[in-house]
């Protein structure tokens, strides 16, 4: 049954009530402030929590943060003498998005994921349906392309019209025009194409991706089975292309687990669901242990009770 | 759904071909343009303005704009907040940090925190010294408005400078307009001058008469092929070259003349009497060292 889109959420809300209903979506933007707030409490605050940008920062004055991305590009610009900071920044930035899920930087710590989520949203208010046409995978061509361009010019030429970091740099420093690169992701998400930017351009989102495409914890359709094809999550999903291989896969006998490596584990589609299909959980662990479970810890409980043990095996081997 | 992920991600499989051919081609095209804007737009924003200094340490120009990573935290490190980045628009690499001589100049501190702050390396965290770092070189630009050029005293600039005495010296002479005062003329050395642009914010004109250029725009540079032949024979303690054939002098006997030293010499051969020049008092100059002598001669062949 199709949702009429100005009904969207409706039967989310009247099954689990208005916290359960937004609930991860609150968590994020409040991971998404939260983060940005901590950038800001150094130079408006006096407070250097973490000091730096997104780029590359310094937390708590010890720990070192590098994008992995941004890593990359000076390499392949030439520079090979670079800092340990940050080369330990890069190792532990991608350790983490590694285990957790490369593209959750993109829903939980960026801040153009704000921009993005508020231009689909008005793209939903305002009716406008027609979007370019453009596959996923560009985002990859995009990265190469960024990585060509820093060796041929042997500068770090994306960081020049890096959106993500334009806006980052601008909001922290507090200055200039730098956050008209905001406005651009805006203006060309909610006139252009659908997802346009974060989910078919952004090179950054895609090597988070690449990096988290193995990643431990991911969204799960234990519950597929009490899916009745109502499209919501489909709907306020950013990489709607990762839901059917999971969901729709049952009589296949496929993995309920979204294997892709650019679901974001925003987790949206946990709260718009009725029907209580998705979870968190790990990768591993199959579908029979699993109890259909409105919790959200279907996938632990999956995976730490005794039938689990050939796949905490794998784990170890 | 709205959305052509799932039609394009169909096709794929069902083997539309021809469909996924022109789509690799036209994501080809719109990315690869995207390229050639994005390279050509490095290639211009990879100049970057005379007016504009990095901050102590950068490395040379090519290699920091690869090795920056536009963090921003050399600006967080500095305790006289003069370091800025790069904004959109402006000509300096967006979000890379620079400082203006005339407005902020570096106040040279003696432990660089600049420097450690940087993760990249693209501060060389070999600079320990701030003396050694070199952001740029000061040249006096203008001698016309330089008022210590019209005999005025100021030396301003040389006394702030931070590497005292000796980045900037003051070259006496005279002052040929009054005849009898002295200028006090500022020279910069570019063996010590660090470039922190202290001189170019304290001159006291309108337009600074003394700038922080870089380093490059402010330096000649001699042909690598060049040897200064004085150089190389106190390097080596004596002549590289064959040693040029003495001048013949056309001279009368027992008279010839040295270079690099005394010029005409007389020389007295045993035995003989001393050849002199007319007039001449003392052996081995025809002429006196006293210069009434000449006067007193002329007095007495009157008499």
């Amino acid at each position: 049954m199709r949702t009429p889109i100005e009904h969207l959420g409706r039967d989310a809300l009247e099954v689990k009530g208005w916290f359960g209903a937004y609930k991860w979506l609150i968590l994020r933007r409040a991971s998404q402030i939260g983060i940005l707030g901590l950038f800001l409490l150094g130079p408006f605050a006096g407070l250097w929590l973490i000091k730096g940008t997104l780029a590359q920062s310094l937390l708590l004055d010890v720990v070192p943060l590098t994008d992995p991305l941004l890593f990359v590009q000076i390499l392949a610009s030439g520079f090979f003498e670079i800092g340990t900071t940050t080369v330990i920044g890069a190792a532990i930035v991608a350790a983490f998005y590694f285990l957790i899920g490369g593209r959750v930087f993109c829903s939980w710590a960026c801040p153009v994921n704000i921009v993005a989520d508020t231009a689909l949203w008005a793209r939903r208010r305002l009716g406008i349906r027609q979007s370019a046409r453009l596959k996923p995978s560009t985002r990859y061509w995009v990265l190469g392309l960024t990585l060509i361009v820093s060796a041929v010019t042997g500068t770090l030429a994306y960081e020049l019209v890096n959106p993500v970091s334009l806006a980052h740099r601008s909001l922290i420093f507090g200055f200039g025009i730098g956050w008209l690169a905001l406005a651009a992701v805006f203006l060309f998400d909610l006139l252009v194409m659908r997802h346009g930017w974060c989910g078919h351009l952004c090179p950054m989102g895609a090597f988070y991706g690449l990096i988290g495409a193995r990643s431990l914890v991911r969204i799960r359709a234990d519950n597929r089975a009490a899916c009745d094809d109502c499209m919501e999550c489909y709907e306020v999903c950013p990489e709607p292309q990762v839901i059917p291989p999971a969901v729709k896969s049952l009589a296949s006998g496929g993995s309920p687990v979204i294997l892709d490596g650019n679901c974001t584990n925003c987790a949206r589609c946990i709260d718009i669901c009725p029907n209580h299909v998705f979870a968190f959980g790990l990768r591993f662990g199959s579908q029979a242990e699993a109890e259909p479970n409105d919790t959200g810890h279907t996938g632990m409980a999956a995976w730490s009770p005794p039938p689990a043990r050939p796949e905490q095996e794998r784990l170890i081997a | 759904m709205s959305d052509s992920s799932e039609t394009t991600f169909a096709e794929k499989w069902t083997g539309n071909r021809r469909r996924l051919l022109v789509d690799g081609a036209k994501t080809a095209c719109a990315v690869g343009l995207f390229g050639l804007a994005l390279g050509v737009h490095a290639r211009s924003s990879s100049a970057l303005p005379s007016a504009a200094l990095r901050p102590p340490g950068a490395l040379p120009e090519d290699d920091f704009l690869a090795a920056c990573s536009r963090c921003g935290l050399c600006i967080r490190d500095c305790p006289y907040n003069i370091l800025k980045l790069a904004d959109l628009g402006e000509d300096v690499a967006v979000g890379t940090p620079y400082f203006t001589a005339r407005t902020g100049p570096c106040e040279m501190c003696e432990d660089i925190p600049c420097v450690p702050a940087c993760p990249t390396g693209a501060l060389d965290h070999e600079l320990t010294d701030i003396t050694r770092a070199r952001m740029g070189l000061a040249v006096v630009v203008d001698q016309e408005s330089c008022i210590a050029f019209q005999g005025l005293r100021c030396e301003v600039c040389y006394n702030i400078c931070p590497v005292g005495g000796k980045a900037i010296t003051l070259d006496y002479s005279s002052n040929p307009r009054s005849g009898k005062h002295a200028l006090f003329v500022p020279v910069v050395h570019s063996s010590d001058c660090t470039g922190c642009g202290l001189c170019e914010k304290a001159c006291i004109l309108e337009e600074a008469a003394i700038k922080v250029l870089p380093v490059k725009l402010a330096k000649g540079e001699l042909g690598r092929h060049y040897r200064l032949g004085w150089e190389k024979k106190k390097e080596a303690g004596e002549a590289l070259v064959t040693p040029d054939v003495e001048h013949r002098y056309n001279l009368p006997e027992g008279v010839r003349y040295e270079h690099e030293g005394r010029g005409l010499i007389f020389d007295r051969p045993p035995g003989q009497p001393a050849v002199t020049a007319p007039g001449a008092g003392v052996d081995d100059t025809p002429f006196s060292s006293n210069p009434l002598d000449t006067l007193n001669r002329g007095i007495e062949g009157a008499k």
